[in-house]
């Protein structure tokens, strides 16, 4: 609010500030140029003005492991015994659905089974049923069926034990967080600032200090998505107590109620349709997370799409996984927000639906019961199975023998045209102009201090002598953010225009956003082999839905009034549109751009899988080679990428929207 | 500063429940304030005394300002105003539960604001019950757990909460509902499920915030009539906030009016008619209906002695009730008190002027 006001009163001295701020970040990056022998300071970065971040990192995270020590035990000691515990808590789910339990050896053996196939799917049928009705029963049925009938029950059942555990945790730890920063005001800022930092945090940056603490496997796998899943709870729930009408505390104060009974008997009871959102925004993350985590030995169907990406010729089963991994998110997703929906009934209604729940259960044990005496109720004998791999390769085969020329096609102009210039002109753009573009348009949003931190941000990727990889994911980021906003903004248009448009959009929108990003890569890759397009297209395709729905959004919500006005005023409809409303939603189509930068960032680590050479490709180098500080620095740039865009936009858009009196 | 009515006035004309005029004070505050704003209390401690524009000045906001009532047992009292005038934070304050930042309150002789938290939590769970103007109903729970919310609260077991749950849906005509979620049901059935369970711990003292404002006129009729047959059953002390003067004058034994935070006057509907404060509270009562809330003894005018009389009317009686007597018969009417002494005559012409308003 008051930069406002300060820029007004700024604006009398402003001409020739301004003037003076332009010229210079033109020289900044003109001088490099024309006077390369002279500035080669200034053009490529000195190796040895390099600041050895990642040696220090490193460093720091090797003192962490070796030498902390909090008196009675280490922090070694300490991280030994989480992951120990997590180990315990993931062996209940994992023994219930995935391997039952054996005792004793080979010959006197006994065993007992894991949950029934039969009673899962029918379970999940009947549940559905409860929840939503028959589609969503039809829904739940052929989801599990296929996983089923397609051979990947037994790593779906790896990850689904991995996503129960990890749900739990990350639902438990994000409403008590929540509740203590609701509880403690003290405390909220704190929380908040944290939460802010560990979302624009790349997903995969969390992975490389694990792995160097906890070791490779599920345990860290877990620990991992549940530091990721966690953050959106905590919020949901501050603002879900928060929300909760104020008479309904008072009643509980009036009441009598004890600061306990206020909490658990009245202001999070209320709260429960806010927080239920919550947990299926934790079910899809967790799911997104666990697959990724596969990188780092989570298993399950993680582990089989991202085995079929390393194999030449795996590309069929790896659809075939990636396949499962959808079906097991749509489902969860769609039966967590019938749960949303879900509305308290009462006499024969209510019967029905405890009914219901009870056959369900019933299903559940019964067959698992069942399956002591019949093994193929506990897993499915192969020949039951239907395997499409083959069939998946003849697709693969087809597409590569039909589409392959066009898309190589589409390609080769691509690279030739648009992405091989702009890299090397961004590689090549000298790094004192960068830092001085940035000061520049951070200074004229928001002033000195504001341009101070924008620019030590930016100032990291050189000086942490990440230049080349960093530059590389600017080049990848931008690039995307605009073929996705040229994608996006006219379909968000079109729906502002159109119900049934709107309708169709937020549908395919919901089922974008429900698949977790790294199935995105397996039809990518089946089309454009790997390299930068292939991740170029997957980040669009998954970056593209906040540009779409806040384009819609923001075009709807321009009042009828001010349309009118328009309108009588002898507007055409495209000078409406070009007058009218786009200056008016334009901050909120801004604030999806700033959603679109933030999904491309961090898709592009997971497309550094299908080889780019970004700062990504150093997370995953990291991991495979345990070097938790250059993992860690890439990550740090890429989070340092992430501030500066989402600051940057912030400002633009509170000042438009101050200036346009909301 | 303000004009505020202290002592309780002796009750010339019957309200609807005449017991009160004697019963003794249940709940009192004195000197109460109410000041929103940082540093609220020191800045009163310095100026106890301080006005609207100084409280202003100070980037302060009194929503309370020096309130002083007494409400006697059993008695309804009602509390007015126009929106924002205080009447919500007043009963708030009486109730502890906004803090008030000066002042006393006490509740049959303990002060309320001394009291630490376990005997507040004490005091609420058996005496003091509450109704919401938004109904404030838990949207988990059907109407016969939100009831016996109160009740479970204080610890008793399921049963007998909710056989005693029950007895108050019973009560408010609800029987049939029991099993029903907020969102089943229409808003009047909400705002009984609210009274229901404002009343399930049986308090003492019953506080109203617009209980009925939120109801078409029909249902807050009907409403109303419920609440006096509940209390005639139940005779509790009741603090009641409503922005309708017919309603104040058919629940309410006396009636407090603000503005601005302070109680500008305190009275029976008929004092408040007769003898307004101020031309605000004068602008309150102007569209009211005279004749129902006027009483022969309140307006009488003293007789000439050997005065020949007419029809005998008790004093208590509303004006509506004598009018048709009064006007048909040729010498004027003679008021008597209960005890049949003479107080005074009612003239036909002066009779009409009361009625019309131009009386006094
Ligand atoms: N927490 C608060 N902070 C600051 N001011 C407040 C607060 N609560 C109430 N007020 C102010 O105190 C004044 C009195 O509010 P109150 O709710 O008591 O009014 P009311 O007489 O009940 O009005 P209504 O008839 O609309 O319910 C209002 O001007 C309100 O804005
Ligand atoms: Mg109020």
């Amino acid at each position: 609010m008051s930069d406002v006001a300060l820029q007004q009163g700024r604006l009398h001295l402003r001409l020739p500030a301004g003037w003076i701020v332009a010229v210079l970040v033109a020289l900044a990056v003109l001088v490099p140029y024309a006077a390369p022998q002279t500035f080669a300071w200034a053009k490529a970065y000195p190796a040895t003005w390099i600041v050895p971040v990642s040696d220090w990192l490193k460093a720091f995270l090797y003192w962490l492991a070796r030498d902390l020590t909090f008196g009675l035990f280490t922090f070694k000691e300490m991280t030994r015994f989480i992951s120990s515990l997590f180990g315990y808590a993931l062996a209940v789910p994992k023994a219930v659905f995935s391997t039952g339990i054996t005792f004793g050896d080979e010959d006197g053996a006994f065993h007992i089974p894991r949950v029934s196939w039969a009673g899962l799917i029918a379970a999940v049928t009947v549940w559905s049923y409860m929840l939503g009705g028959l589609r969503l029963a039809v829904l739940g049925f052929v989801g599990f069926a296929y996983i089923l009938v397609f051979g990947q029950w037994d790593s779906a059942m790896v990850t689904l034990s991995q996503v129960l555990l990890a749900v739990l945790c990350g639902v438990a730890g994000g409403i008590g967080l929540g509740i203590l920063a609701f509880r403690v005001p003290r405390l909220e800022g704190a929380v908040v600032a944290t939460l802010d930092f560990m979302q624009t945090v790349p997903t995969f940056a969390y992975l490389v200090p694990l792995v160097f603490l906890v070791g490779v496997g599920p345990v860290s796998g877990m620990l991992a998505t549940i530091l990721y899943a966690m953050p959106p709870m905590v919020r949901v729930t501050m603002m879900a107590l928060k929300r909760v009408p104020p008479e309904l505390d008072e009643l509980a104060r009036m009441t009598g109620c004890q600061p306990r009974q206020v909490l658990w008997k009245v202001l999070v009871p209320s709260a429960r349709d806010d927080l239920l959102v919550g947990v299926n925004q934790v079910i899809m993350l967790t799911l997104n997370m666990i697959i990724i985590a596969a990188m780092i030995g989570a298993g399950g169907l993680g582990f089989d799409v991202l085995n079929a990406l390393r194999q030449a010729n795996g590309l069929g089963k790896g659809l075939e996984a990636g396949l499962a991994v959808v079906a097991l998110a749509i489902v969860l997703d769609r039966m967590s927000r019938a749960l949303v929906e879900l509305r308290p009934v009462h006499g024969a209604a209510a019967q029905h639906r405890r009914r219901l729940f009870w056959a369900g259960l019933a299903a559940l044990i019964g067959f698992t019961l069942l399956s002591f005496a019949f093994p193929a109720l506990e897993s499915l004998p192969p020949e039951w199975r239907i395997t499409t791999g083959s069939m998946w390769s003849d697709v693969v085969s087809w597409v590569n023998i039909n589409l392959f020329s066009t898309a190589d096609a589409l390609r080769t102009f691509l690279l030739i045209y648009i992405l091989v210039p702009v890299k090397t002109f961004l590689i090549g753009f000298p790094w004192v102009g960068l830092l001085a573009v940035v000061a520049g348009g951070a200074w004229s949003l928001g002033g000195w201090r504001f341009a101070l931190g924008m620019t030590a941000l930016i100032a990291f990727i050189p000086v942490a002598g990440l230049w080349e990889r960093g530059m590389t994911t600017i080049y990848l980021c931008s690039i995307s953010v605009v073929i996705a906003s040229l994608i996006g903004l006219p379909l968000g248009f079109l729906g502002s225009r159109s119900e049934r448009m709107h309708k169709f959009l937020g549908a395919m929108c919901d089922t974008l956003q429900t698949l977790p990003s790294f199935v995105y890569l397996l039809p990518v890759v089946m089309l454009f082999r790997i390299g930068d397009v292939s991740a170029l297209v997957a980040i669009v395709l998954y970056a593209m839905v906040p540009a779409i729905r806040f384009t819609d959004h923001g075009l709807r919500r321009v009042p009828p009034s001010l349309q009118e006005a328009g309108t009588m005023a002898g507007c055409t409809g495209m000078q409406r549109l070009a007058k009218v409303e786009l200056p008016y939603a334009l901050p909120e189509i801004m604030l999806g751009v700033n959603q679109v930068i933030m999904m491309a960032l961090s898709m592009l680590v997971i497309s550094s899988f299908v080889g780019t050479n970004d700062l990504g490709k150093q997370i995953q180098v990291a991991i495979s080679q345990a070097d938790p500080g250059k993992g860690l620095s890439a990550g740090l740039a890429i989070a340092f990428l992430g501030i500066l865009a989402d600051r940057m936009i912030g400002r633009w858009v509170a000042a438009r929207r101050e200036r346009m009196g909301f | 500063m303000a004009m505020v009515t202290l002592a309780p006035t002796p009750d010339s004309s019957p309200g609807k429940t005449r017991l009160s005029a004697d019963a003794p004070p249940a709940l009192v505050c004195r000197n109460l304030w109410k000041v929103y704003g940082a540093n609220a209390e020191t800045f009163l401690r310095e100026n106890p005394e301080a006005t609207p524009a100084e409280i202003r000045a100070a980037g302060l906001f009194a929503a309370v300002r020096d309130a002083t009532l007494e409400i006697r047992q059993g008695e309804i009292f009602i509390i007015m105003g126009l929106s924002g005038s205080g009447k919500s934070t007043l009963v708030r304050c009486l109730s502890r539960l906004v803090e008030p930042t000066a002042g006393l309150v006490f509740y049959e002789h303990q002060n309320l604001l001394r009291m630490t938290p376990d005997e507040l939590i004490q005091l609420r769970r058996h005496k003091m019950g509450m109704v919401f103007q938004n109904f404030a109903l838990l949207p988990h729970r059907t109407v016969l757990g939100n009831v016996a919310f109160p009740l479970e609260v204080q610890g008793l077991p399921k049963e007998e909460r909710e056989e005693r749950a029950r007895k108050v849906i019973d009560l408010v005509g609800l029987t049939e509902r029991a099993g029903h979620y907020p969102r089943e049901l229409s808003g009047g059935q909400q705002q009984r499920v609210g009274i229901a369970r404002s009343l399930a711990a049986e308090p003492a003292l019953w506080f109203l915030d617009e209980p009925f404002s939120a109801l078409d006129p029909l249902i807050r009729h009907e409403m109303q009539n419920e609440f006096l047959r509940l209390q005639r059953m139940l005779s509790k002390t009741i603090v009641f906030i409503t922005h309708d003067f017919d309603e104040a004058i058919r629940l309410g034994d006396r009636i407090a009016i603000m503005k601005d935070g302070v109680i500008i006057q305190v009275g029976t509907a008929e004092e408040l008619v007769l003898k307004p404060a101020s031309d605000y509270v004068a602008a309150f009562t102007r569209h009211v209906a005279r004749a129902k809330v006027l009483t022969a003894g309140g307006v009488c005018v003293p007789v000439i002695p050997g005065e020949p009389l007419g029809p005998i009317v008790p004093a208590s009686a509303r004006l509506a009730e004598v009018a048709a007597a009064v006007l048909s018969a040729d010498a004027p009417a003679a008021v008597v008190d209960a005890n049949g002494a003479l107080l005074g005559k009612l003239v036909k012409a002066s009779l009409i002027a009361d009625l019309v308003g131009g009386g006094q």
